[in-house]
């Protein structure tokens, strides 16, 4: 978006809150990004809890509120969240499957002065989207994204992309143009939470990359002035990281469902933070002086090849929870970036999956599916995802 | 479209002009997105009301402004967020 008299300035406030209000979720998404460990999330924040939070972190500059998952809508007081939001000021993002909707509550919604609804599709037919959700919904889920239209919501589709779909990405592309969303996001998959355990299965192919790249690109230019089509490539393809969360501690603030305040919602599996818990600070220390969120702010925290590296700033040494997972040591350059050590391995990871995917043995690999029983398997076996 | 005089502009309902006090600025509002406005930007966008002409919102700031001439500016911001998407004719 041109950027017409924007002014930036640098002091670090929590703009961006996620409430992510509950794990609990009807569908079983095998990319999902909460923690694999999300069983032991037990003791879900009160209304009241909630709508502290808000405030708190309205007084501190907060403007975009997302209420994420989990699914949000399993949350009877949803409503009651969305009201006393709007009133404070936030603009008001509901992040939801669209399973557990229905005309009434999206009038009520409305009614309550919710901003925008961004619904997430699995796939563009009905028999891939509903094996991935590991649950029916993809009619239903059609069936609410256009009504999130006829009640004048700006629309927006997010679509995880991996292998088993991104071949169909022109179908996809096509049904949201059927639906006639204002912004779609083709989000290629991250590998943490639930998505790393299922890297085998997910990872696209190069040769899958260039073809999706090249349809996105194609539908960017023909739906130019209608649609606003986001494509982002798995970083795992790339050479520099993302500046991650844009900087530790610096315009996101995620509070878990348990009232754990984290920089970043994947950050749960960081050792050595302490989560601070909103019931016991308020988000002024925790966002100011808490130790979790001064530990990976700016720069200093840093050690080769980052400390001395020119472009430090640009990327802020990229996503802690990437350099954890697959290095160890979360004080590590993320091994996307080439000049970490760890780079060869994570790209002959990603050249050891290109080359065995076609294979209908490596195909035939079931997907763990995201749920309660997967997830206390996983924390009891101590299956953790694998780290190279 | 082409700007005129007498065109009625609204803010597209699908984004939001509000005053933030921490920030001490106008910021527009959009899904999962916000962008900050300069104070001449701010000016110019509060002023946006599905009521007021272009040279309704011309004269009023340059009355603000102490009879300024803003007209090329004015112009100049209303073609680049028309470009935006955020304004549209009454
Ligand atoms: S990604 Fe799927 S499983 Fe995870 S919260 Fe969203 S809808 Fe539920
Ligand atoms: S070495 Fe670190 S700071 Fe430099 S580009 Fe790589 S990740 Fe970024």
């Amino acid at each position: 978006m041109a950027t017409v008299g924007l002014e930036t300035n640098n002091q670090s406030r929590p703009l961006w809150l996620l409430a992510e209000l509950t794990y609990r979720c009807p569908l079983q998404c095998p990319y999902c990004s909460n923690p694999v460990e999300m069983a032991k999330y037990k003791n879900e924040l009160s209304t009241d809890d909630w709508i502290r939070v808000m405030q708190q972190a309205r007084k501190m500059g907060a403007t975009q509120l997302g209420f994420s998952g989990g699914e949000p809508l399993v949350r009877k007081d949803l409503e009651v969240l969305i009201k006393e939001a709007r009133s404070l000021g936030y603009y008001t993002n509901l992040i939801t499957s669209g399973v557990g909707m229905d005309e009434k509550r999206i009038l009520a919604f409305k009614e309550a002065g919710l901003d925008h609804i961004q619904i997430s599709f699995q796939a563009s037919n009905e028999e891939l989207n509903n094996y991935i959700g590991g649950t029916k919904s993809f009619q239903h889920k059609y069936e609410m994204a256009r009504l999130v239209k006829e009640y004048e919501y700006p629309m927006v589709l997010n679509i995880v992309l991996h292998r088993k779909n991104v071949d169909q990405i022109k179908d996809i592309l096509d049904m949201t143009v059927d639906l006639n969303a204002d912004y779609v996001e083709l989000a290629s998959t991250q590998y943490y939470g639930w998505s790393r355990v299922n890297i085998d299965q997910l990872l696209p192919t190069k040769e899958q990359l260039i073809h999706a790249e090249s349809v996105a690109r194609e539908y960017q230019e023909k739906m130019k002035d209608k649609m606003k089509i986001i494509y982002v490539i798995p970083d795992y393809f790339e050479n520099r990281p993302k500046k991650c969360m844009n900087g530790w501690g610096n315009i996101f603030l995620t509070i878990a469902p348990d009232g754990s305040a984290l920089p970043c919602h994947a950050a749960g599996q960081l050792p050595g933070l302490e989560f601070p818990n909103v019931r016991d600070h308020g988000i002024d220390w925790i966002w100011n002086d808490s130790p979790d969120f001064n530990k990976f702010r700016g720069t200093s925290w840093m050690q080769e090849p980052c400390k001395s590296c020119d472009e430090k700033h640009k990327d802020l040494g990229g996503c802690r929870c990437q350099a954890y997972m697959l290095t160890g040591d979360a004080t590590n350059a993320d091994p996307v970036c080439d000049k970490s050590p760890f780079h060869e391995t994570l790209h002959n990871d990603v050249k050891r999956i290109d080359k065995l995917s076609g294979n209908k043995e490596f195909e035939s690999k079931p997907l763990v599916f995201r749920n309660m029983k997967n997830s206390k398997d996983i924390m009891t076996d101590k299956k953790t995802p694998e780290i190279v | 479209m082409k700007l005129e005089n007498e065109t009625i502009l609204e803010i597209v309902p699908t984004f939001r002009v509000q005053w933030e006090e921490v920030q001490d600025c106008y910021v527009v509002l959009y899904p999962e997105g916000m962008v900050k406005l300069s104070q001449s930007a701010g000016e110019i966008m509060k002023r946006i009301d599905g009521k007021k002409t272009i040279i309704d919102i011309i004269n009023d700031i340059s009355a603000t402004f102490e009879g300024a001439d803003v007209t090329e500016d004015v112009m100049k911001f209303l073609e680049v967020v028309y470009g935006n998407g955020w304004i549209r004719n009454k």
